[in-house]
């Protein structure tokens, strides 16, 4: 048996897990496969941000395009804090694709002008 | 003197909800005035995600969340303008602001919708004790500096507050390279949201002391040393139990508070949320004059934000469209374990269904939220947990509400036996 706070949502359940993987205390479906992954794969989204190449003191913010593994989630901060982009940027425009071959891209969440 | 059907103080979640609301509601003479350079406040900085789940069925980050209303503010053709500043407002809604290219203006509006958030408590109004160094900053300029313009704060950290600020920036610095020593919570519990406990701090092994504050701040120049000390149930400091941090940046994140100065300038009624009174049309005590979001009352999702500003956009247009009429005065009192209530009043009728939004006082498991009048429960609902972190919502169907006898009713907590 685990105890294990739902970060799926702002509601925050208390959720239990056994051995065989049963989990209870969830308000939601998303909160058993929450649960479950937790155990097996751990992954959690990242959100941070990119330079802004041609804006002075301007950064613009990107993230995950799905959740990445957690034990890589540092690794995926340095491939971010690689690159740079210009302005104007779009929401969903693609900065890094499959990055480090998590699947999850780094996409923009930012209109700047 | 330009006149002008509504006028918005504040473009952020709160005031672009608002605008969108008003001119479906038949109202196209509208005009927001923000301050900053962009629409969307505080969400620009608010770069994680967990926005819109109520709004959107998804999760979105506050940059994202914000542009689908500036988006529809665009859209829709409704007025705004940047860089412009509310210097003042009068009971008679003159509204005058200024900017670089208009200068100094005032307007005569028909209605105003205050939405103008709410801003940090200072390390003055906490009485924080040592020495007046730099490196002392609340979460939310912290927050700006990196979020917005890619500068960290510091490099060893510690936080001030388990407010969800604070714990978002905890694990912010964290992944942007600086060591988070620890979080310290005066109270006994935290305030933050308790997937951000999970995620911003079990995740990154950073520990949160309950029960604990900051005895002082040491340093010359810059912060060297910060010391924790645990404090009574009194809130006094128990000697013998200090913890020292060597860091160089304490981070605040000890609450928010409504920005209301220019609704204080004009003496309206405050309530003890520190934002105005309003009747259950979003109304202060001037007619005409509504408020909305976090300048009303702090609340812990920008959804619920947002769908506030909607109900003020409408009562507004409702208001400039001469379809409100005041038939009643009945006072809305919070009674045992609430420590706010709003509406604070209702003065239209009690022939809509109206949703009552509360805070309790201290965490509290099994209770009834009761609504009372003249001695007598008119509606009554069980709640397994409730704790002040959380904004309650109870809506009561008219049918309920017509049981209402008397000038008064009041909501209170009862124990479940």
């Amino acid at each position: 048996m685990k105890e294990l706070t739902c970060i799926v949502c702002p509601r925050g359940c208390r959720l239990t897990i056994d051995d065989e993987l049963n989990v209870t205390g969830n308000f939601c479906p998303r909160g058993a496969q929450y649960a479950k992954d937790e155990l097996t794969n751990p992954k959690r989204m990242i959100t941070s941000f990119v330079r802004v190449k041609n804006r002075k003191d301007t950064v613009c913010s990107v993230k995950t395009s799905c959740s990445v593994p957690k034990g890589k989630i540092f690794d995926v901060m340095n491939e971010i804090a690689k690159v740079g982009v210009d302005a104007p940027t779009h929401i969903g425009d693609v900065v890094i694709k499959d990055v480090l071959g998590t699947g999850a891209d780094i996409i923009i969440t930012k209109n700047i002008d | 003197m330009r006149k002008r059907d509504l006028v918005i103080i504040g473009g952020g979640s709160a005031g672009m909800a608002a605008a969108i609301e008003a001119k479906k509601n038949g109202i196209d003479d509208i005009l927001i005035l923000e301050k900053d350079s962009v629409l969307g406040g505080i969400l620009n900085q608010c770069i994680h995600n967990g926005f819109g789940l109520t709004e959107f069925k998804e999760e979105l980050t506050g940059p994202e969340y914000l542009s689908r209303f500036a988006e529809q503010v665009k859209e829709l053709g409704i007025e705004y303008k940047l860089d412009s500043l509310v210097l003042s407002i009068t009971r008679d809604k003159l509204v005058t602001y200024s900017n670089a290219v208009d200068g100094v203006v005032t307007l005569e509006a028909k209605a105003i919708i205050f939405a103008t958030g709410c801003y940090e408590r200072s390390p003055g109004a906490i009485q924080l004790s040592g020495d007046r160094v730099s490196g002392i900053i609340t979460a939310g300029t912290a927050q700006k500096y990196l979020n917005i313009h890619g500068y960290l704060a510091g490099k060893r950290i510690v936080i001030l507050g388990s407010g969800d600020i604070g714990l978002i920036m905890a694990r912010r610095m964290t992944l942007e390279g600086a060591k988070v020593l620890c979080v310290s919570e005066l109270m006994p519990y935290s305030n933050g949201l308790n997937r951000n406990i999970a995620q911003c701090l079990n995740d990154y092994n950073i520990p949160l002391y309950l029960s604990r504050s900051v005895l002082r701040v040491e340093g010359k120049g810059r912060v060297e040393k910060v010391v924790l000390a645990a404090v009574d149930d009194k809130m006094k400091f128990i000697p013998g139990t200090e913890m020292e941090f060597e860091c160089d940046t304490l981070l605040l994140s000890v609450g928010l508070i409504p920005y209301v100065s220019l609704l204080d300038n004009i003496d309206v009624k405050m309530s003890s949320t520190r934002g105005a009174m309003v009747n259950d049309q979003l109304e202060t005590e001037v007619p005409g004059i509504f408020a909305c979001g976090n300048c009303l009352h702090v609340h812990d999702v920008v959804d619920f934000v947002t769908d506030e500003g909607r109900d003020a956009g409408r009562s507004a247009a409702r208001y400039i469209l001469g379809e409100v009429k005041k038939t009643i005065k009945i006072k809305v009192n919070p009674g045992n374990g609430i420590g706010y209530v709003i509406p604070q009043y209702i003065e239209t009728d009690l022939n809509h269904d109206i949703t009552f939004k509360f805070r309790v006082r201290k965490p509290i498991k099994d209770v009834f939220v009761n609504f009372e009048s003249n001695g007598e429960v008119f509606h009554k609902v069980i709640k397994p947990v409730l704790i002040p972190s959380e904004m309650v919502m109870i809506k009561v169907s008219k049918d309920k509400l017509a049981n209402i006898k008397g000038e008064e009713i009041s909501l209170y907590l009862e124990e479940r036996k």
